[in-house]
């Protein structure tokens, strides 16, 4: 069966990766909008603490003996915790001055990590095997669908929706939205502001950690992962603005999807489409699908 | 305007005296870069503008200088009115679309535009790929002047960098320039004013790009090479860090930080990736504890001292 001339099989493999893609887009562009919300400090250092979870995972698993199930829970507490003291140590004394400082720093710290992690595994990379409950896949007829990449598209909506519920939908997502609103006023009414910018800070990290350890049986392990990662993730939250936590979620899953069907139908054009696409959208909509400007 | 012209003296003595001490070639590499953070300071030290991706006009007029020379075989002085004419025409583009938003985005737009540079600069057929463009050849200028001699080459990337750093100084200098700081510090209050802000942002971003070209051509003349890593992010950050350490928004503050730098660069090879954590932790400590930069501080501690720059 074909589609445009194109095997239905390859259309649907191309449009799973893009699915997988826009899976990473979507919860690392999330973490993006939760951390600049409140700290008002764009976290270059996420790509790196990605990368972070995808090699906390394989080193629990060759060096600990760790499972990936253990690993799943275990790399984001301990990669958030790491955030966490980042945020205390470092940019905790940023927050009076320009946005810029806060990009600058973490920055730095983006080159620090990549640094060390190239120093000690070098750049060629480290493969993930797929656990064994989620090895094999299904035959739906018209494609064969590996378990993993449906659970990685499946865990991910699941966080996605899930971060979103908590932050629309609860008591404490709404002392999250009135600190993004006015920090000071909050603080004013009894919150312990510089704790919750911690731990909100800390959850970023924790979901760019979570994406890691998902990635690692997908894709190389490599220090060079998350940076790669990060500059196009940048462009999905310019494409999809800041101010909105589900249009983080649809504009990086709606993004990942295009990027599989430009490598069906033009492989060439694959790496740059999510950048002409932020042009377009700059031209048309400065302030970003979903954003306001402010 | 004295402590300027002490410092021009300065400027031109070490640039005169640099070739007979040290390696030329370093010196030559220090004065591209140097060029690349001036015009990358009149960005970000004077409009108030962060750009991610000056990687771009560097390493575009690099390639395009190395076309000119190599593909077309036209004269050096040709080539680097290529590269600094593409760069300019490529800042009017990034320019356009990236000051459509402020502050944090626009840093985010630069970089990821820089990006798609990149991956054009690695798809496109006359660049080479991975391996980049080798053997340029640096020609004679204006027909006469051989600059395969290095002493040649020198005098002329001397020549080269004054020029585009009295460009720079002018521009600080002039009517455009007080316009561009009032930017900086209070951008509701010079539209109040009827000053048309876009515009001389726009104006200003391509008179960076277009020096940061410059720059690059010129340095792909010095090492007969257009490569990849010189439209890599990691450039564009390089060009932020040595901007920062010399001091954001002081005249000679990206000349001492594009020295120190590079010279730790030359000297450190052998840390191998060490370079690059030295690197990031370098960054990391001039946002917490230097964000005057070298130059910011000495300044400062000059006024202290009651003397008056």
């Amino acid at each position: 069966m074909d589609i445009f001339g194109i095997p239905i099989q390859a259309l649907m493999g191309q449009l799973l990766i893009g699915l997988i893609n826009g899976s990473f887009y979507a919860i690392l562009s999330l973490g993006l909008a939760i951390i600049f919300g409140l700290l008002n400090i764009i976290n270059f250092a996420h790509g790196a603490l990605y990368m972070m979870g995808a090699f906390g995972a394989w080193i629990g698993l060759t060096w600990l003996g760790l499972n990936y199930w253990v690993a799943l829970v275990a790399v984001p507490v301990v990669v958030g915790a790491v955030g966490m003291l980042i945020e205390r140590t470092m940019l905790k004394h940023l927050y009076k001055l320009d946005h810029l400082y806060g990009l600058l720093l973490t920055f730095g710290l983006a080159l620090i990590i990549e640094g060390l992690f190239r120093y000690r595994f070098g750049i060629s990379g480290e493969s993930y095997p797929v656990p064994e409950l989620l090895s094999g896949g299904f035959n739906l007829g018209f494609m064969f669908l590996p378990k993993y990449r449906a659970w990685v598209v499946a865990v991910s909506l699941v966080v996605c929706f899930g971060s979103w519920f908590v932050i629309e939908r609860t008591k404490l997502g709404s002392y999250l939205r009135a600190g993004t609103e006015n920090a000071q006023l909050l603080q004013a009414f009894g919150i312990n502001v510089p704790l919750m910018i911690t731990l909100t800070y800390g959850f970023g990290v924790a979901l760019a950690a979570f994406a890691g350890v998902l990635a690692a049986p997908v894709f190389q392990v490599n220090p060079v992962m998350g940076s790669n990662l990060i500059i196009v993730v940048f462009a999905v939250v310019v494409i999809g603005g800041m101010g909105s936590i589900m249009g983080s979620i649809v504009t990086g899953l709606g993004l990942g999807l295009v990027e599989g069907l430009t490598r069906v139908f033009y492989p060439e054009a694959s790496a740059v489409v999510i950048f002409v696409i932020m042009g377009i959208v700059l031209l048309l909509r400065p302030a970003g699908l979903f954003g306001r400007e402010r | 305007m004295k402590g300027k012209h002490i410092g021009w003296i300065v400027l031109l003595l070490l640039g005169l005296i640099a070739p007979f001490v040290v390696y030329p070639v370093l010196v030559m590499k220090i004065l591209c870069f140097a060029l690349f953070a001036c015009a990358f300071n009149l960005l970000l030290g004077y409009t108030g503008l962060l750009s991610f991706g000056h990687a771009a006009f560097l390493g575009s007029a690099g390639y395009l200088c190395a076309y000119t020379v190599q593909g077309l075989g036209m004269p050096p002085e040709l080539g680097l009115l290529a590269g600094t004419a593409g760069a300019a025409v490529l800042g009017f583009i990034f320019g356009s679309l990236a000051i459509r938003r402020a502050g944090i985005y626009f840093a985010m737009i630069t970089l990821a535009l820089a990006q798609l540079v990149y991956f054009l600069a690695l798809q496109f057929p006359f660049t080479g790929g991975e391996d980049g463009m080798q053997g340029i050849p640096r020609g004679h200028l204006l027909g006469f002047l051989d600059l395969s001699d290095t002493m040649n080459m020198y005098f002329f990337v001397l020549a080269v960098f004054l020029f585009g750093f009295w460009v720079i100084d002018r521009a600080i200098d002039s009517p455009f320039g007080q316009v561009l700081k009032a930017i900086r510090e209070n951008e509701p209050r010079a539209i109040s004013l009827g000053y048309d802000v876009d515009r001389y942002k726009l104006l200003a971003f391509v008179l960076s790009a277009a020096l940061a070209g410059l720059a690059g051509a010129t340095k792909t003349l010095v090492f007969q090479l257009a490569s990849l890593t010189d439209v890599h992010w990691h450039m564009s950050g390089e060009v932020v860090l040595m901007t920062l350490l010399g001091g954001v928004g002081t005249v000679f503050g990206p000349i001492v930080g594009a020295t120190v730098l590079v010279s730790l660069q030359n000297y450190g090879a052998e840390l191998g990736q060490w370079v690059t954590v030295l690197t990031g932790a370098i960054f990391v400590v001039c946002v917490l504890a230097f964000r005057r930069g070298i130059v910011g501080e000495v300044a400062l501690l000059l006024k202290r001292s009651g003397i008056r720059p």
